[in-house]
């Protein structure tokens, strides 16, 4: 019966890795500094700390929970959100470097009325459980944008960052196709 | 204005999707609570052994850090093992979190390290030194056979029998036949990985009443699994689960992070959340790794004998089970018959119901066997299995209660434009890549269990019904609205179902595809009782207009109590009549065992697939793919057919993707995230198309439902296998058939 401490080498989250408190970041993490997020059109001045993600601001500190953590790890795209315009993982974002910028996230999307996508996903039902449906409209905002998709196919290689685990993929495309405006 | 009747059957659109495209839906890790405290779950790095030290105190001095809670520390619990089953527990003793030194699996939760922030208690967890003494373990049930022994029986065995006994010869049977096939079937592990992370908010109320929110698949079975490990009466107890982000079967059970959460607030008197990380998504239930075997022969076309074996994993705690064998006889009458089932004991968590569970790991291997009995007697797939086919489940004798494959098969075809189909082998190519279509049968049986609903109905018109289900993607929140409406002959902008809170009236865990009968025969209940009652109340107060009536007269359409020939009365001016404003109407679903002992009761399928193999790099493209589906009546065309487009989805990714790979030295998932557990992106799936065939049953239920959550699957995982082999001439039987299998397969080919 060997013992065992666990001093394996691996990224932090993987729970069955502990390491030694040398081998992770310094802590505290540095100071906690203020800085201004231009969310959904609305200045919101925020307090945090450097190695707070923009997903774990937007959730916990900012309440805007629509941004969803699938993964932490950049690998699923429920927390893509447009930054000044481009869609990222927020996840993979650190909250510090984003003093100024202008975030949409997917409680930004609708004015009076509903964002023509998402009238499309209810009409094309192109979600189920709802949970990926926040970063994949996020997703097709920052998709129809860039302009780049102009067949079906293309359209599926360029949201291929959003994972959906009920498989609502057919109808998420019809619902792009429906507001592209073009046929398959 | 809606006519009786109008609601149920036509695609209305989700009544949450409102909620759920603008980030209003809320799930369980979204609730905000003043001074919420955050815990970060801690796992063992080994498999089996116990812990010999945890080196608290270091960790203890970092700012922010509250508490660490381990088997060390932990306050008191429930010492009956019965305390920790939830409704979904199999025969043996359920995995106590924090309970002692013993490490069972791999990923064991040990530690629950609690802070002010997220960021700190992840960080603090991740610094979190523990000793381990070490010792030997299992992890692969291949290597494991000869220690397969029979399940052990208990209250699970009632829903999922062991197979029935041999009939016949087998042995003799085989031997005789014109033509047998068959073959050795690996599965591997499967975890089902919604897209929403486990994660529980304890609210703990100032009077230490507790407020939870839990990712489950039933909020009563959460609410039953805290109440009784850690002595809690139901009142004290609330669990709510409005909207569950994806869950296939990994929420039937209570996970560990709601012990841990609830034993953190308990302990520290304050509120606490617990996420699991993505790593920790492969720590608990999932689809068993399962070792199959089939032999099948067929005399003149017709399945002469059937032998089909089938070993599957599980923990060294519980004897999970699952239907794998059972199937074969259900679909292809046969004289001789033999199947058995086994278990072997390893060092894992308990497998949990996946996705037609069972049902999907055994039709894979007996609609490939089929396919290929049929190749070799030269019969047409198709023509094989109507040749096969009967009304009556050979296994019990029992007649189905309605059964529309033929016809399933027969639209199916047609949609795929199966009759062009060269029946040879490598008989079709395009751009240099050999195509394949292949097509398989699919059941999955339609169960009821018993659910209760209230329906009440206030002076301004409004409706609302409620049940403690969830509603975990399938689209139950809209056909309850929908049948609530029809059932009262109400507008459905009048009627509100409210779900997922454990105070509301008793419904199961959601799953095996039984919620739409079970539920709606519950709310049926209700709204009848409700109508009941309206009349009563009509008559006291209307005697000029209902004082002669009968309730077989009258009509409930338009928001009105009517008798033909008058204009009636509008409900809500009845309710007005009331003291309180409001008439209330709770009923339990009904039931009929008797009539229902009669009959076998099973959704059907038949799934076409189209494949694109390229033999150079292994890779395998569905092109194409149709299902058609007889399942009843389909309360919700557009809700169901995503149910089934899932399913097929989920049935890809079974075929060619979605492997957990376990380095067995160690016992430990190697790639337990989503970048390297493969499941299909936008870019892997390609045509789908449903077709529901229309199927009346009368006996089933008194709504005519069976249920569309598994049956999407099952017969989608071996058409695909069955369109490889068309494509290229070989079997490839062990699951995923990801490009390795494939290229492996093609070594003997001489190009």
């Amino acid at each position: 019966m060997p013992e065992y401490s666990g001093r394996v080498q691996a990224d932090g989250d993987d729970p069955a890795t502990p390491k030694g408190p040398e081998s992770g970041p310094s802590f505290p993490p540095g100071d906690e500094r203020s800085l201004t997020l231009l969310v959904n059109g609305t200045p919101r001045v925020v307090t945090v700390s450097p190695w707070v993600s923009l997903l774990d601001t937007l959730r916990e500190h900012l309440d805007l929970t629509g941004t969803k953590k699938g993964c932490d790890h950049g690998q699923c795209g429920a927390c893509t959100v447009l930054v000044n315009g481009r869609r990222i993982n927020s996840c993979l974002a650190l909250t510090v470097m984003h003093d100024g910028s202008e975030i949409t996230t997917v409680e930004g999307l609708a004015a009076d009325t509903l964002h023509p996508l998402q009238e499309a996903f209810i009409a094309c039902d192109a979600f189920q459980c709802g949970y990926c449906t926040p970063g994949q409209l996020c997703s097709a905002v920052g998709l129809l944008q860039e302009g780049r998709a102009q067949t079906r196919d293309e359209i599926k290689e360029l949201m291929s960052g959003n994972l959906c685990r009920c498989g609502a993929y057919t109808n998420i495309v019809d619902a792009i196709l429906k507001v592209k405006g073009s046929p398959a | 204005m809606p006519r009786s009747d109008s609601y149920i059957g036509s695609p209305h659109s989700r009544v949450d999707g409102p909620a759920k495209v603008t980030g209003r839906a809320k799930y369980a890790a979204e609730y905000h609570h003043p001074g919420l405290l955050q815990g970060y779950i801690v796992n063992s790095p080994i498999t089996r052994g116990r812990i010999t030290a945890i080196h608290s105190g270091e960790v203890l001095k970092i700012p922010g850090v509250i508490k660490i809670l381990t088997h060390e520390n932990r306050q008191n619990t429930a010492w009956m093992n019965l305390k920790y089953a939830d409704m979904d527990a199999p025969p043996g003793v359920p995995f106590k979190p924090l309970h002692d030194a013993t490490i069972r699996f791999n990923g064991q939760p040990v530690a629950l390290v609690i802070a002010e922030s997220f960021e700190v208690a992840r960080y603090a967890a991740s610094v979190l030194r523990i000793d381990y003494a070490e010792e030997s373990h299992a992890t692969d049930v291949r290597t494991r056979l000869d220690e397969a022994r029979k399940p052990k029986k208990g209250l699970a065995t009632f829903l999922k029998p062991p197979p029935p006994k041999p009939k016949g010869k087998v042995e003799q049977a085989l031997a005789g036949a014109d033509v047998t096939a068959g073959g050795r079937f690996y599965h591997g592990i499967e975890h089902h990985n919604p897209m929403e992370l486990f994660a529980s908010t304890v609210i703990y109320e100032e009077d230490g009443k507790l407020t939870i929110f839990d990712k489950t698949q039933g909020t009563i079975n959460s609410q039953l699994y805290v109440k009784n490990v850690f002595g809690k009466s139901f009142k004290d107890v609330r669990v709510l689960a409005p909207y569950v982000g994806g869950a296939f079967g990994s929420g039937l059970r209570p996970q560990y992070q709601l012990f841990l959460a609830v034993l953190a607030a308990l302990d520290l008197q304050r509120s606490v959340r617990v996420t699991m990380n993505r790593h920790q998504m492969f720590t608990f239930g999932h689809r068993p790794a399962t070792v199959q075997h089939t032999n099948f022969g067929a005399t003149g076309g017709k399945v002469v004998a059937l032998q089909h074996d089938a070993i599957g994993e599980t923990s060294r705690f519980e004897d999970y089970t699952e239907i794998v064998v059972n199937w074969a006889n259900m679909v292809y009458p046969s004289p001789h018959v033999k199947l058995g089932y086994q278990l072997v004991p390893l060092d894992v968590p308990t497998p949990t119901d996946m996705r037609a569970p069972g049902g999907v790991t055994g039709q894979h291997a007996i609609e490939c066997t089929i396919d290929e009995l049929a190749h070799k007697a030269g019969v047409d797939p198709i023509e094989f299995r109507l040749k096969n086919y009967s009304l009556i489940n050979d296994a019990d004798g029992k007649p189905y209660s309605s059964k529309e494959l033929a016809e399933c098969f027969l639209q199916g075809a047609a949609q795929f434009g199966w009759k062009d189909r060269n029946p040879l082998p490598r008989s079709m190519t395009r751009n240099g890549k050999q195509v394949g279509w292949g097509m398989a049968s699919g059941i999955w049986e339609a169960m009821q269990v018993i659910a209760r609903a209230e329906a009440v109905l206030t002076a301004d018109g409004k409706l609302t019904v409620r049940s403690a289900v969830t509603d975990i993607g399938t689209g139950t929140w809209t056909i309850m609205t929908q049948l609530a409406a029809d059932c009262m002959g109400m507008n459905i902008e009048d009627v509100t179902f409210e779900l997922g809170d454990s105070r509301l009236p008793f419904a199961p865990i959601q799953g095996g595809s039984f919620t739409s009968s079970t539920v709606g025969v519950a709310v049926k209940a209700a709204c009848d009782g409700l109508k009941k009652k309206l009349f009563k109340r009509a008559v006291t107060s209307f005697p000029e207009r209902f004082g002669s009536t009968e309730f077989g007269e009258v009509n409930f359409s338009e928001g009105r109590l009517t008798v033909p020939g008058q204009e009636g009365v509008a409900l809500k001016d009845i309710v007005a009549t009331t003291k309180r404003g409001q008439l209330v109407s709770r009923n339990t679903g009904s039931l009929p065992l008797l009539k229902l002992r009669k009959v076998t009761r099973a959704a059907h399928s038949a799934a076409f697939v189209e494949v694109e193999v390229d033999e150079d790099f292994g890779h395998v493209k569905v092109t194409r793919a149709v299902t058609a589906v007889a399942a009843g009546k389909i309360m919700n065309p557009k809700t169901a057919r995503s149910q089934i487009l899932g399913g097929m989805v989920w049935g890809i990714s079974k075929a060619l993707r979605e492997e957990t790979i376990i380095d067995h030295r160690y016992g430990r998932v190697m790639n337990a995230n989503l970048a390297e557990y493969h499941t299909p992106v936008h870019a892997d799936i390609h045509q789908l198309d449903v077709i529901f065939v229309e199927e009346r049953d009368e006996i089933v239920n008194e709504l005519g439902v069976k249920g569309v959550g598994e049956i999407g699957i099952v017969g989608l995982v071996p058409a695909i296998a069955n369109a490889i082999f068309h494509a290229t001439g070989r079997r490839v039987r062990d699951l995923p058939i990801t490009l390795d299998k494939v290229m492996r397969q093609e070594e003997p080919r001489k190009n």
